[in-house]
């Protein structure tokens, strides 16, 4: 379209319906033309995308929004529901029992993301480091390091249940009796280390894919400067690193925010050190109490997208690939 | 960037909440009121049930179809634990799939099923129900009435380390002080330096509910008295939890117990840190292994479970045939299950897959005793065996009593508070209504 932009004078695709031009009027049907056909070609990803995410996020609203009331008829024992709209489930996060386990997991799931974030940050940086020198076993070294994220979750937090079994190894390097999977602050952190453990190689990989493309020259004129590697790592490496860090953390926080699998299989469910905001929308769900489930669901979805906004916005995440074009 | 017209989005979420939240209202109702004698049409039905890990259930079913070759039994395999399987039998409930004819459930859904109506009621002069041990008809029963009918069953043992308890001569224990004081003669042997005593199923899950309830009624209580109402309150209920907690706090129960489901336990027993074991029969097999996995093979014998001041009572396990509501060809179905539960097929389940029978004449078949030496055992813990309680929010009332069973036993809670917070907490579940 530039080059057709260029020929023609500004004004002419400004004002579309002018009469007696033949040349914007066939450029115009073109263009219509084109964006019918884009809008062709898009409907299939947007059919796809508002079937498998939109429906879903609505569906999921509205049933928070439902309210049941159930009771046991007497002389059948059949169970009769009535439904109705009301907040009466965002209500109930706050009250009484179920506000409590609520306050909990909300609390579980936030330090989960904060200290796992944390910690993964700092050795997956410190991995991609490691794998960008030039050694002898480098090969080697990359595929190690990546082994870990190659595991299904389910599956690592298994081979995590024996480490922390009460015979495993854990117990045997710390010449500790620590029942790890029994309720209270190890349970936690036996999740935050296979968590940490599992995850640390991901934003390794990303930031290694950030190192690579930062341009030798830029090390060599620090060196002349007599720059020392540590002021060189700070002023350097980490702010040109930083797109691509900021990216990954972002990635592994919205996956900490919804972590399920892990506690559940490493700890056991109904554990309230470790239960989290899904364990406890899926164990409503198992209960057939769809509207808190749900009611616990959009919670969650409305946490991550703020956290979500928050990085972007603060730390200027580009998700989208806009890459340079952005700063123009 | 692409900035979405955020006014657009709004309304449409907003259209789309209105238009949904209005359907939402008409789909209340608990189903159809299930009547017996309602089973009509014949033709190819499904039995749905877990993964069939013995794989003999197809070979059970290929005899079926032979006879049958216009009313076949397709087998749909679910996953093989039962927290999924009753996710998709809810499921297809709840879409009113005809997809699963013949249900192979759990017997503590039996409630929640027969309730919700997903679940017909089924004909109980159709059945031999006077040839099955009572407590097992009684799991597939809800409001008194048939919704299910009992295939197999289970029940607790008491697996005891014999040749030890030969050293100091002594019988397997009929109570709890009894085993007491078998253990800490067992205790002072050389070769047993460093065993722990007993333990269970005490990890925060089913097999706590299951453990704490066998405590309870090994002490003369009861969970849940016959009129569903909750009774953990009663002082023998404390004397049964007093039990698990006094154990835990003077080594009875070694420590790692509080972690151990059946697979740990059993692993503890094998490897010979355990002089008591409350265990399911299917450990008898595996404990009894020569190829080296186990180092107590052949020194273990199975009694029933010791109680307070006489013989314990145990949980029952087991599984209930339902026919769903919403199938088709309901007519096959009924048939179906009565061949598929009856008497023979019992026996080719107890011959081949170790499946505990609930037929009581089974138990007294000379051939079978032979095979499963713990067969008779296992008929007296049944005898005195109870269903967990029967509630439509089980896993309401389960996780009820494992959390403040669990926080009794690891010392976050004293006995009597754990207790009332458990009574608290089981009346409302039950008196949801």
């Amino acid at each position: 379209m530039s080059t057709e932009t260029r020929a023609r004078p500004p004004a002419a695709h400004r004002r579309p319906g002018r009469l007696g031009r033949a040349e914007p009027k066939a450029s115009d049907r073109r263009r219509a033309g084109v964006g019918r056909l884009a809008a062709v070609l898009l409907s299939p990803t947007l059919i796809t995308l508002g079937l498998v995410v939109g429906y879903p996020v609505v569906e999921a609203l509205r049933l928070s929004l439902t309210v049941t009331d159930q009771h046991i008829n007497q002389e059948t024992g059949l169970i009769e529901r009535t439904g109705q709209l009301g907040f009466d489930n965002y209500t109930g996060l706050f009250r009484g029992e179920s506000g409590a386990r609520f306050l909990n997991a909300l609390w579980n799931t936030t330090s989960f993301a904060l200290a796992t974030g944390t910690l993964v940050t700092v050795l997956g940086v410190l991995m991609a480091l490691v794998m960008h020198r030039a050694f002898r076993g480098r090969g080697l070294f990359r595929a190690a390091v990546l082994i870990p994220w190659a595991i299904p979750t389910a599956i690592s937090a298994l081979l995590w249940r024996w480490i922390f079994s009460t015979d495993g190894i854990a117990n045997d390097i710390l010449n500790t009796q620590i029942l790890w999977t029994t309720e209270g602050f190890h349970a936690w952190l036996s999740v935050v280390i296979a968590d940490t453990w599992k995850t640390a190689p991901f934003i390794g990989l990303l930031v290694l894919a950030g190192l690579q493309v930062i341009p030798a020259e830029v090390y060599e004129a620090a060196k002349v400067d007599g720059s020392s590697p540590w002021h060189t790592f700070w002023k350097i490496t980490l702010p040109l690193v930083k797109p691509a860090l900021v990216v990954a953390v972002l990635f592994r926080l919205l996956d900490l925010l919804r972590m399920f699998d892990l506690p559940f299989v490493l700890v056991g469910r109904g554990k309230r050190s470790v239960e989290t905001l899904s364990m406890l929308a899926w164990d409503d769900m198992q209960n057939l109490r769809f509207g808190p489930a749900a009611a616990y669901a959009v919670v969650l979805f409305a946490y991550t997208a703020v956290v979500a906004y928050l990085f972007i916005r603060v730390l200027g995440a580009d998700v989208v690939g806009r890459g340079m074009e952005g700063k123009r | 960037m692409y900035r979405p017209s955020w006014g657009r989005t709004v309304g449409a979420l907003v259209l789309a909440l209105v238009t949904g939240g209005v359907t939402a209202c008409g789909n209340g109702g608990g189903g159809t009121t299930a009547q017996p004698g309602q089973f009509e049409g014949r033709g190819p039905i499904t039995l749905a049930q877990g993964k069939d890990t013995t794989g003999t259930v197809q070979g059970q079913l290929d005899r079926w179809n032979t006879d049958h070759p216009n009313e076949k039994v397709t087998l749909a395999e679910l996953p093989e634990s039962a927290d999924q399987q009753r996710q998709q039998f809810i499921q297809n409930a709840q879409t009113k799939s005809d997809a699963f004819a013949v249900l192979n459930m759990d017997v503590i859904w039996t409630a929640e099923f027969a309730a919700n109506g997903w679940i017909q009621q089924l004909p109980e002069d159709q059945f031999p129900l006077g040839e099955m041990l009572p407590s097992t008809v009684a799991t597939g029963k809800y409001f008194n009435k048939l919704y299910a009918v009992p295939y197999n069953t289970n029940a607790g043992l008491l697996f005891y380390r014999k040749d030890l308890l030969d050293q100091v001569q002594a019988q397997p224990p009929k109570t709890w002080d009894e085993m007491q004081a078998t253990c800490a003669k067992v205790k002072a042997l050389p070769a047993a330096a460093g065993i722990g005593c007993y333990a269970g199923q005490f990890d925060k899950y089913e097999g706590l509910t299951v453990n704490f309830s066998e405590a309870v009624q090994s002490a003369g209580g009861k969970v849940v008295d016959d009129e569903g109402k909750p009774t953990v309150n009663s002082p023998e209920a404390k004397a049964g939890l007093e039990f698990l907690v006094n154990g835990f706090k003077s080594g009875l129960i070694p420590r790692d117990a509080v972690t151990y489901q059946e697979e740990p336990g059993r692993r503890a027993f094998q490897e010979g840190k355990l002089i008591f074991h409350r265990q399911w029969p299917y450990q008898w097999t595996l404990a009894n292994a020569t190829d080296g996995s186990s180092k107590v093979a052949g020194k273990f014998g199975v009694a029933p479970l010791p109680g307070k001041s006489g013989p314990g009572s145990s949980s029952l396990g087991g599984q209930n045939l339902a026919i769903s509501t919403y199938a088709k060809n309901k007519a096959t179905a009924l048939d179906f299950i009565k061949w598929f539960a009856n008497v023979e097929n019992a026996k080719k389940n107890l011959d081949s897959n170790s499946l505990a029978p609930v037929y009581s004449s089974i138990y007294s078949d000379s051939a079978l005793q032979q095979k499963f030496a713990y067969l008779s055992v296992l008929k007296q813990s049944l005898d005195s065996a109870v269903a967990r309680p029967r509630v439509v929010a089980y896993g309401d009332a389960t996780l009820a009593i494992q959390e403040n069973a669990y926080a009794a036993i690891t010392g976050a809670k004293a006995v009597d508070a754990a207790l009332a917070d458990m009574q608290n907490k089981l009346t409302e579940v039950t008196a949801r209504r």
